[in-house]
Formats: structure tokens, C-alpha cells, sequence
């Protein structure tokens, strides 16, 4: 294991040139991810978490377009030749599981061709690497002969990750990947992805808007807000002591089954995400802050002690 | 006192193939029954919810509790008067709907995309003759009630947030003077600081208006802070039933265990998590 992180995003920036001006989805982001961590991506809907996710494997729809920074994999620089990275070394699971399986497919031969693929194996070896890999998920390696369809919510979406995981990526990109599941079945998943983690020293980047998913599943979280990195670091910390004003909210308007003896009122963040043409100047969440200054009205805060892009850190520290 | 009773309430679904296709292939009659014997009361002001996952019968219960659907056995009454009872008098029948209203879970769907929020809620004050001659006032007084503004009424669904949009569903579920409000996942397809308001204004609306909420949910940490009594449903049976308290400190069926177990929680290491 080499010391340098498998993963880094310098200042990514991504646009979408429109009739009405160019609209910036994801700006300025930088975060790493290590070797065997699990790294969320929270934030409410719109706030740039799937558009960061498929800008790092190149997945911009046109116009869209990377318009700055860089991603690098594993010491190289990835540009162009981000399609080539998908599937081998990084693998996709999204939310919804059947847009990624062929329903008129065994699922054994839908896993054999992507090893196939990816990896220098012939069938048969093929075939066993795809009962392996159904049973890393969890599943009867003697169900390689099923169709999709005879399988419920939760299995097709661990046949997925099954998919996902069969050429034995380092990095592992799961979008929503629970958000359509009973709690039971998201238990399951999340099991699943912690445990590839723990055995592989894979690393997984989970995008989800549930601050619990969050809490459960990953070491690290970075909170988006309008496109832009709020807040990142270890997540027990980032729960127990949120120091962007953004994620502190969101942490507290969470419900949760601790919660059952309150009775007062959840806390609530006036306000909603602003749209993509109508990001607010300097802070863009300053119009929703309880704590905006004058300087935050006209001034965007960088990230302030590698933790927050808040101005109230700046006061702190004086 | 309570105020909705549903005793033995039972729905079947017969999923079976047509009568002259089971003839030629010899299958079998496939019923469902998707509400086995629910029964359940609701305190006058209180919130009662029912927890299950996704095929449970929750909305099966909530349509036969605003009378959607007919149950195929048991009852359900409201302050004793039974919903389905084809007895039922017309005018008692159209009192009784007045009183019983219903949001949904996709604010999308169930508003009216042609027309203005204005028409959307007025159309329940024409439909049960209420506020004759001042409805544009009634309906500036609803919009308020919810949080948004009298100019909204001349706007269309689709110029609203998600947020928004439930809240012009709550307005109209209000403008009819209902005390029963049966809720199927209101918040669900919300961001969770707009479920936060969404929660907050339910509560405030009860505090104000004494109603009375049957509260649909897959997810127990929603109605934590919500209801008073929680039932849990596990394919179509009530597994159990408790004060909301006594639940989470206390939960007695295995399967309301698992669902507490399975929440993910906010400080894991409180529990099982990592
Ligand atoms: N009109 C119908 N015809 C046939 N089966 C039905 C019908 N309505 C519901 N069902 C079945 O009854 C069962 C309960 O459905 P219901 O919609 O009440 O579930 P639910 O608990 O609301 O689930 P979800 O959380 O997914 O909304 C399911 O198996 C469903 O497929
Ligand atoms: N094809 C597109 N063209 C223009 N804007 C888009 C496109 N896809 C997404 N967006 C916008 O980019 C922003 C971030 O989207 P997304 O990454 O999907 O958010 P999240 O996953 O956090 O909900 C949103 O404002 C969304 O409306
Ligand atoms: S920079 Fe200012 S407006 Fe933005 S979160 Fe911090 S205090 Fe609030
Ligand atoms: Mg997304
Ligand atoms: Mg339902």
C-alpha cells in the first residue's frame, strides 16, 4: 500500500454553457480519497453530488464539459482517457438497478462478460470469479443462472454491485445507491460496501442526502452546498461538531429514531437550495445563514483550516 | 376519546388470470390479501402512525380510511359512523367526506398542473359549500396558514419548490374544515431540511386546529418526534402496536426490533454501527 491517496480532485470545476450564461454545477472542489476508505458525498438535492461523481470518470453529458482542475488516479492524471479507467479500476453503482442489468440476460453471463471484459481470464475462470463475486455480496453463487427479475429490490441492487465489482476495481463510485431500498435491504448494501473496504482495501465514494447513511457507513464526509465543497473531514467529528453553519443544519433537521423522546419541533434551515442561475454572490449560502456577516455577502470564504468554507473560522482564529 | 376505530380491517386482491384462462391451464385462483385484521383507534388531536416497508399495506389502509376503497371485511368509522356503510345516507356520506382529507406523497401528482393554486383550493370550498361569497379570502387565509403568501394563488404548480408544493396540499386538505387527516409519506420525496419544515408546520396545524393525523411512513425516525402511537405493519398485519415512547425504549415484536436496529442513526456508536 503506497501512501499517496488513490484518488485526488484539484479545484474541479464542471459548466454548462447556456442561452441565459454558463451555469457552474460543480466549482472549486477538492478532496482525496485513501486507499480503503469510504469517502460520502452529502448535501441536499441539487447541491452537485452526482455531478461530482461523474466528472471524475468522465461522465459529463455534453454541453457539460470539465472547464478546470484535475483528477488523479493513482498518481496519473485522467483526461480523456477516463473511459478507459471505467469498469477496470473504478466501478459505477447507481440508483436505480435496473438501468444497469439487462433483463434478458442470466445474471452469471452478465458478470463473466464484464470480468471478461476487464481481465485477461477465459470462461470458465470467468464463471467462477462471477460466483465469487455473488457471494461477496452476499448472495447464493448458485443463483448465476437467474434473471433479473427473479430477484427482489435489494438483490438486483447487490447484483449491481456484484457488477460493479467484479474486475476488482480500486474505487468504487455508488450513487444513491440505497435510496429505493427498505431500511432492511439498505442495511445490507451498505454492509456490503464496508465490507469490500475492510477485505479488498477498496475504496468507495458514497453519494446519498442521508445524513444517517452517512453516519453509519463512512470515515469521511464532505458537505456540498450550490456546487461547492462546505465542509469535509472525519465523519464523527463532522457529526458531533459540524463547523459550517450549512452542515450544521443539516445534521440537526435530521430526524432520527435517538430523537424519540422529544417532543419539541426538528430544527429547520429557512430556505431552500438556490438554482444554478441564481447562486447568491460570496457565500452562496449566506442568504439561509443565521450567523452571515457583512463579508460574507461579497466575499467567498476558501477553506479555512482544511476543514470549512466558512468566514466564522477566520473570527475564530484571529 | 377516540376519534377513527378500524376493526378487523381486511382488503384482498384477487391477482388471479382471467376465469377462462384458468380454466385451460388448470392454475389456481391467486388472492393477495394485502390488510389482514388491522385494528387500530386514534385519540381526538393525536397522531397515529403506521410503520412498515414498501408493500406493507399502508396506503391500502390509508385509502380505505378516506373511503377510496372499500374494505373487503371489518370496518372503519369515524366518531362512530362507518365510511362504507352502503346504508349510508348521501348527506351524512358528503358530511363525512368533508370531514376526512388526504395528503400524498408526490406533491407532483396529486395537484392539478392547469390550474392556479387559487382554483385548487377553492374548488373543495365549492364542492361542500363552504365560505360562499368570500373564498378569495379563505383561500389568501389558507395560504397563510401554511406559510406561504395570498399572491401565490394566482400561480401555477409548477412554479414551486417540492417544499412548496406539499404545503399548497396540506392548504387544500385544510380548506374543507377537516378533523381527520390521513398523511401517506408527505415528506418522503422532500430534502430533509424542507421535511423539517413540512414536520413542523403538520405539528403546528394540529396544536391549532386540534386535528387528528393518521401518519403513513416507512421510516420509524420520522414519526419519533411525530406521533403518540405507533402501529407497525408487516405484510398487511399489525405485528405491533405501543405509545411511541414505550416503542423505541421497548420494542416487543422481532420485526419492529430489526427495523429499530436497521435505521441508521446519526451516533452509531451509541449502537451497532461502525
Ligand atoms: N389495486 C391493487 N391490485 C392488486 N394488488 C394491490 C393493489 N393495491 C395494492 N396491492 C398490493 O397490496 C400490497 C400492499 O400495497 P400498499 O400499496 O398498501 O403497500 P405500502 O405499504 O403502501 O407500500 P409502499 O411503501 O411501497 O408505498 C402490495 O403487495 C401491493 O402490490
Ligand atoms: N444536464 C444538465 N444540464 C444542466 N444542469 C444540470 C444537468 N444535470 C444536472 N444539472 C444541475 O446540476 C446541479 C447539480 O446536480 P446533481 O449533481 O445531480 O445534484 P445532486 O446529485 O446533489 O442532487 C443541479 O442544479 C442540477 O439541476
Ligand atoms: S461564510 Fe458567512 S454566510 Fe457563509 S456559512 Fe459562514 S457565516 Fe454563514
Ligand atoms: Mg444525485
Ligand atoms: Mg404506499
Amino acid at each position: 500500500m503506497s501512501a499517496a491517496p488513490l484518488l485526488e480532485v484539484r479545484n474541479l470545476r464542471v459548466e454548462f454553457p447556456t442561452r441565459r450564461g454558463v451555469l457552474t454545477p460543480v466549482d472549486d472542489v477538492s478532496f482525496t480519497v485513501e486507499r480503503g476508505e469510504i469517502l460520502g458525498f452529502v448535501g441536499e438535492s441539487g447541491a452537485g453530488k452526482s455531478m461530482t461523481g461523474a466528472a471524475i470518470i468522465g461522465l459529463i453529458d455534453p454541453p457539460g464539459r470539465i472547464a478546470g482542475g484535475e483528477v488523479v488516479f493513482d498518481g496519473t492524471v485522467i483526461g480523456k482517457d477516463a473511459a478507459a479507467l471505467r469498469g477496470k479500476h473504478i466501478g459505477m453503482v447507481f440508483q436505480d438497478p435496473l438501468t444497469s442489468l439487462n433483463p434478458l440476460k442470466r445474471i452469471g453471463d452478465q458478470l463473466a462478460e464484464t470480468i471478461r471484459l476487464h481481465l485477461d481470464v477465459g470462461a470458465a475462470e470467468a464463471r467462477k470469479r462471477a460466483a465469487r463475486s455473488l457471494e461477496e455480496v452476499g448472495l447464493d453463487p448458485g443463483r448465476l443462472d437467474a434473471y433479473p427479475h427473479e430477484f427482489s429490490g435489494g438483490m438486483r441492487q447487490r447484483v449491481v454491485i456484484a457488477l460493479a465489482l467484479a474486475a476488482e476495481p480500486e474505487l468504487v463510485i455508488a450513487d444513491e445507491p440505497t435510496t429505493a431500498l427498505d431500511v432492511s435491504i439498505q442495511a445490507q448494501v451498505l454492509g456490503v460496501l464496508k465490507r469490500i473496504c475492510a477485505e479488498r482495501g477498496a475504496s468507495v465514494i458514497l453519494v446519498t442526502h442521508d445524513m444517517g447513511v452517512i453516519a453509519e457507513t463512512t470515515d469521511r464526509v464532505a458537505v456540498l452546498y450550490a456546487g461547492r465543497l462546505a465542509e469535509i473531514g472525519p465523519t464523527a467529528d463532522v457529526i458531533s461538531n459540524p463547523r459550517h453553519p450549512y452542515a450544521q443544519g443539516l445534521i440537526a433537521s435530521t430526524p432520527t429514531v435517538e430523537d424519540a423522546a422529544q417532543d419539541g419541533e426538528l430544527y429547520q434551515i429557512p430556505g431552500s437550495m438556490p438554482r444554478l442561475d441564481a447562486i447568491p454572490p460570496g457565500c452562496a449560502f449566506h442568504p439561509r445563514c443565521a450567523h452571515a456577516m457583512e463579508r460574507c455577502r461579497r466575499e467567498r470564504p476558501p477553506m479555512l483550516e482544511g476543514r470549512a468554507a466558512c468566514w466564522l473560522l477566520a473570527e475564530e482564529g484571529a | 376519546m377516540s376519534i377513527v376505530e378500524a376493526r378487523g380491517l381486511t382488503r384482498r386482491f384477487d391477482l388471479s388470470d382471467p376465469w377462462v384462462v384458468r380454466m385451460l391451464t388448470f392454475r389456481k385462483k391467486r388472492i393477495l390479501t394485502a390488510v389482514d385484521d388491522v385494528s387500530f383507534s386514534i385519540e381526538k388531536g393525536t397522531t397515529y402512525a403506521l410503520v412498515g416497508e414498501s408493500g406493507s399495506g399502508k396506503s391500502t389502509i390509508a385509502r380505505m380510511a378516506v373511503g377510496l376503497l372499500a374494505p373487503s371485511a371489518g370496518t372503519i368509522t369515524i366518531d362512530g359512523t362507518n365510511l362504507n356503510d352502503p346504508a349510508l345516507d348521501p348527506a351524512t356520506r358528503t358530511a363525512l367526506r368533508r370531514r376526512i382529507q388526504m395528503v400524498f406523497q408526490s406533491p407532483y401528482a396529486s395537484l392539478n398542473p392547469r390550474w392556479r393554486v387559487g382554483a385548487i383550493l377553492a374548488e373543495p370550498l365549492h364542492a361542500f359549500g363552504l365560505a360562499a361569497g368570500r373564498e378569495t379570502a379563505r383561500v389568501a387565509e389558507l395560504l397563510e396558514q401554511v406559510g406561504l403568501s395570498e399572491t401565490d394563488a394566482r400561480r401555477f404548480p409548477h412554479e414551486f419548490s417540492g417544499g412548496q408544493r406539499q404545503r399548497i396540499s396540506i392548504a387544500r386538505a385544510l380548506a374543507s374544515e377537516p378533523d381527520f387527516i390521513i398523511c401517506d409519506e408527505p415528506t418522503s420525496a422532500l430534502d430533509v431540511s424542507v421535511q423539517a419544515q413540512v414536520l413542523n408546520l403538520l405539528k403546528r396545524l394540529q396544536r391549532e386546529l386540534g386535528l387528528t393525523y393518521l401518519f403513513i411512513t416507512h421510516d420509524l425516525a420520522v414519526v419519533a418526534t411525530m406521533a403518540r402511537r405507533i402501529g407497525v405493519l408487516q405484510h398487511g398485519k399489525l405485528v405491533e402496536e405501543q405509545d411511541t415512547i414505550a416503542l423505541f425504549a421497548a420494542p416487543r415484536d422481532p420485526y419492529t426490533k430489526m427495523l429499530l436496529d436497521a435505521a441508521p442513526r446519526l451516533h452509531p456508536a451509541s449502537a451497532t454501527g461502525r
